[in-house]
């Protein structure tokens, strides 16, 4: 008798319920239904639709979510199917779809809005919610998808309300969700993450360089234009540290920048308490493979190239990294997006960062000047090969770099991070002002740097050198882009004597 | 041109080319030093020796080969010749009992065109040369040359090709080869042996497409032996193909020179060795000049060029052992904007190279006064 009512009332409820989540493929959300199906039958909880172990185990986290929470979990056979089939879902931010759509299908939750609305976070076995990957490019994809609201953990929320136009309703826990289908509870729109302007206090300054004036004039040069920098010297001699200051003195992110590099960190892990303003710097290490590089290991993760976008890329021995992890960094230094193709699918990443690379003059590292040098002729002639080949063509400055006196280390620090910005930035403005919002002179084409203005004496400088050392039209170019760069940050508008001349030091020697 | 050389001497040329492969089984052992003198014989004797099964079926087909064919072949190889009978045949080689009969050119034949002796200067050297020992021969070749010396060398790796090379940037060189004058030996001096075909002169006694042998180098070291007043070695080991040329050299009576090196250097070992035998110490091409011509008798023009008092210090740095840009703003006191400019500007008027990782070392281009 209790059965056939039981048979009876199930006819009424509903038995399909769908909701949209989102899975992250590299930095871009994709859209995901999750529909469930509650049918008479053996009990049993199927998830289908290409789901990876994190999915599949949502069943157990989903099931004692619901349970914990005062919901009753239905025993009858449930199926949970994600579209669209043919793509793969990974990560345990589906939980709270599956949850919601669950709890409507077994009639619990009465949830007309459901299909109009995007779930994301991962469940803890009480019911609370847990922050997911990606909320940024999740909340994004939800405002384009047409989605009146994302639902996300409450941890996420201050990211996706970055996001305007969409609703952003952050939830601690699973048995919220009751009260936010009846009204009954109306969160407010959490705050947006805080966009900080200035160097976050105690980050790596300049000022801790001392001496060493031509590494610092290489350093502002190659922050003024973007241009890559390649340092050779002795170990300790200040290359790394050279290097990890370099973001104190690259211009501040602009907002839509910020935005870019958050998406970005946002979809590697969870984004800090505001928005960084400074550039990121990555330095992997050189066993690093070429697709830790360029990103696209199994589930098409992102590499370093893409986690330095905005930012510098620091590969410290560039000797000692291996030939196709640095063959694999020519495209995407020349178009600024990696693209990354796999049985999977294909994806378009972005990478626009400043590339740094330090080394040794020889293998022991200490110079073939130096007397105590121990190397082998042949060694430091292959050491040398490897150098000039690898990359040698997409580097724009060669600073060689010396062991500072003791007179220097121990003597004043430096000029600070802070006084050296000022002056990137107004060349920065130099250069957006001439070729156009967000570029610098390393992007120059070669026709735009075959337009810059040559004072006289400064063209048959150059010109003298074209025809001495037989120049490559490459190399050619590549002095004046570095010109051009010296007179914006010197803030002339013709690239004179001088500026030609300094350029010409600066650049990284073709051969010999 | 062919008309410069007569039948017989031509004929002698393309003897030798086809006895490559015989007198290279006799010449083993000690090569180099027994090619001149087998040189010396008849055309006969020497096919007697080299070649003594097929002597008589060897002389029966040189002595078939018409005037006409040899113009022809010449003129496809877009090489002239010249004999010891002839006007052009430079009188410094009839000093020779082993003098080549004919001589085959590619290039501009006026160099050879009453050269003297003590218009030309050889410079020879190992082929595997230090920096210092391919800077000097090009430093060498390039002031002797433009102190209207002609410069002769042998288009080998090292110092052969860095010689030819300075010479070609200032005026007049002369390749003497070991094969035919239209083979780039080694082939990859071809763009070289092109340059000098072009302005210069290449000189060969073996007919257009013959191939060397071991033995047809130092036969060639005795041609630039005899074509010059001074022979000087560069650098070389204690046993090297260049020594046998200065052996030649002295035998004909002409001057050795030998740039100094370090003593614990074994590419030094040959050219120390030829000074303490009494060779004439050679430390620029000014020491070259008043060895040949007297001292004093002709001055290489030196430009006395002023410099900035930036490029001054600047180049007074590098002088004294500061290598980086880094290190020469420091002992300056110079900005570093302003010393990376000086540098360039001392790079770019030839007071110093920079190396591939932006080290500055001193050239010897342009002297300080």
């Amino acid at each position: 008798m209790r059965n056939t009512l039981a048979t009876c009332l199930l006819s009424v409820v509903p038995v399909l319920a769908t909701a949209r989540t989102f899975t992250l493929d590299g930095i871009a959300a994709r859209p995901v239904r999750v529909e469930v199906d509650v049918h008479r039958g053996l009990p049993n909880f199927t998830i289908v639709g290409l789901p990876d172990a994190a999915v599949r185990e949502a069943r157990e986290r989903v099931r004692a979510a619901l349970v914990n929470c005062g919901f009753e979990f239905p025993l009858r056979r449930i199926v949970v199917n994600l579209a669209p089939a043919s793509l793969r879902k990974a990560g345990p931010g589906m939980d709270l779809a599956i949850a919601a759509a669950l709890l409507c299908a077994a009639g619990e939750l009465e949830w007309e809005g459901l299909a109009r609305v995007a779930l994301v976070g991962e469940l803890a076995l009480d019911g609370s919610t847990r922050p997911v990957q990606g909320a940024l490019a999740m909340a994004e994809a939800a405002r384009e998808s047409g989605a009146e609201a994302i639902v996300l953990p409450a941890e996420n929320g201050a990211e996706a309300a970055l996001v305007e136009g969409v609703g952003v309703v952050a939830i601690e826990t699973l048995g919220q969700l009751p009260g936010l289908v009846t009204g009954e509870w109306d969160p407010p729109r959490p705050e947006p993450l805080p966009l900080r302007l200035d160097t976050a206090p105690g980050a790596p300054d300049l000022a801790d360089l001392r001496g060493q004036p031509h590494l610092r004039h290489a350093l502002e040069v190659a922050a003024a234009g973007s241009h890559s920098l390649l340092m050779v010297g002795p170990p300790g001699a200040g290359k790394s540290l050279a290097a990890s200051r370099l973001p104190s003195i690259l211009p501040p992110l602009a907002p839509s920048e910020a935005l870019e590099v958050a998406r970005i960190a946002s979809s590697c892990g969870r984004l800090g308490g505001e928005l960084p303003a400074d550039r990121p710097f990555r330095a992997p290490h050189h066993t690093v493979s070429a697709v830790g590089l360029v990103g696209g290991a199994k589930t098409l993760g992102l590499g370093e190239l893409t986690r330095a976008h905005r930012g510098v890329l620091f590969l410290d021995e560039l000797c000692e990294f291996k030939r196709d992890a640095l063959e694999a960094l020519r495209a995407p230094l020349e178009s600024g997006e990696v693209s990354i193709a796999r049985a999977s699918g294909q994806r378009s990443l972005p990478c626009r960062f400043m590339l740094v690379a330090a080394a040794n003059p020889c293998p022991c590292g200490r110079g073939e000047t130096d007397p105590d040098c121990t190397c082998a002729p042949f060694d430091v002639q292959r050491y040398q090969g490897k150098l000039s080949g690898a990359l040698a063509d997409r580097i724009d400055i060669l600073a060689a770099v010396r062991q500072p006196s003791a007179a220097e280390i121990g003597g004043a620090p430096g000029e600070p991070s802070a006084a050296v910005r000022e002056r990137v930035c107004a060349a920065r403005e130099r250069q957006e002002f001439r070729l156009g919002p967000g570029r610098c002179n390393a992007e120059m084409t070669p026709a735009e740097a075959r337009a810059c203005k040559l004072s006289a004496e400064a063209g048959v400088l150059l010109a003298d050198l074209y025809a001495r050392q037989r120049l490559s039209g490459r190399a050619h170019d590549r002095a004046l882009r570095l010109a051009q760069t010296i007179a914006d940050l010197a803030g002339v508008e013709e690239i004179g004597e001088e500026q030609m001349a300094q350029a010409l030091q600066l650049r990284r020697r073709d051969h010999g | 041109m062919a008309e410069g050389a007569c039948i017989e001497c031509l004929r002698r040329s393309w003897l030798l080319a086809s006895l490559g492969p015989y007198v290279e089984k006799i010449a083993t052992g000690e090569v180099g030093r027994r090619s001149p003198e087998l040189l010396r014989l008849s055309n006969e004797e020497l096919v007697e020796i080299a070649a003594p099964k097929v002597a008589a079926q060897l002389l029966g087909r040189i002595a078939a080969l018409s005037e006409e064919r040899l113009v022809e072949e010449l003129l496809l190889a877009d090489c002239w010749a010249c004999c010891r009978h002839g006007e052009l045949y430079p009188d410094s080689l009839r000093d020779a009992a082993d003098a080549p009969w004919a001589l085959i050119g590619r290039g501009n034949p006026a160099l050879l065109d009453g050269l003297e002796p003590y218009e030309a200067v050889t410079i020879v050297g190992a082929r595997r040369a230090t920096a210092y020992g391919r800077e000097i021969a090009r430093e060498l070749g390039r002031e002797l040359a433009s102190a209207g010396m002609v410069v002769v060398s042998g288009l080998a790796f090292g110092i052969d090709g860095c010689a030819h090379r300075g010479a070609l940037d200032a005026g007049r060189t002369i390749a003497v080869l070991g094969c035919g004058p239209d083979i780039a030996y080694p082939a990859s001096h071809r763009s070289l042996w092109r340059r000098i075909c072009e302005t210069g002169l290449v000189l060969s006694e073996f007919p257009p497409g013959a191939t060397p042998w071991r033995w047809t180098f130092p036969a060639r070291n005795r041609i630039m032996a005899a074509l010059a007043g001074m022979t000087i070695v560069v650098e070389a080991a204690s046993r090297s193909g260049s020594l046998i040329t200065t052996d030649l050299a002295a035998d004909l009576g002409r001057d050795l020179g030998a740039v100094p090196g370090p003593v614990t250097s074994r590419a030094s070992a040959g050219p120390n060795a030829l000074l303490a035998g009494g060779a004439c110490v050679i430390r620029d091409a000014q020491d070259v000049l008043d060895a040949m011509l007297g001292p004093g008798h002709k001055q290489i023009q030196q430009p006395t060029p002023t410099l900035d008092p930036n490029l001054e210090a600047a180049l007074t740095a590098v002088e004294s052992g500061h290598s980086s840009c880094d290190a020469v703003a420091t002992a300056t006191g110079l900005t570093a904007p302003t010393a990376a400019a000086a540098l360039a500007r001392l790079e770019l008027l030839g007071y110093l190279t920079c190396s591939s990782l932006g080290t500055y070392s001193r050239t010897l281009r342009q002297k300080k006064i």
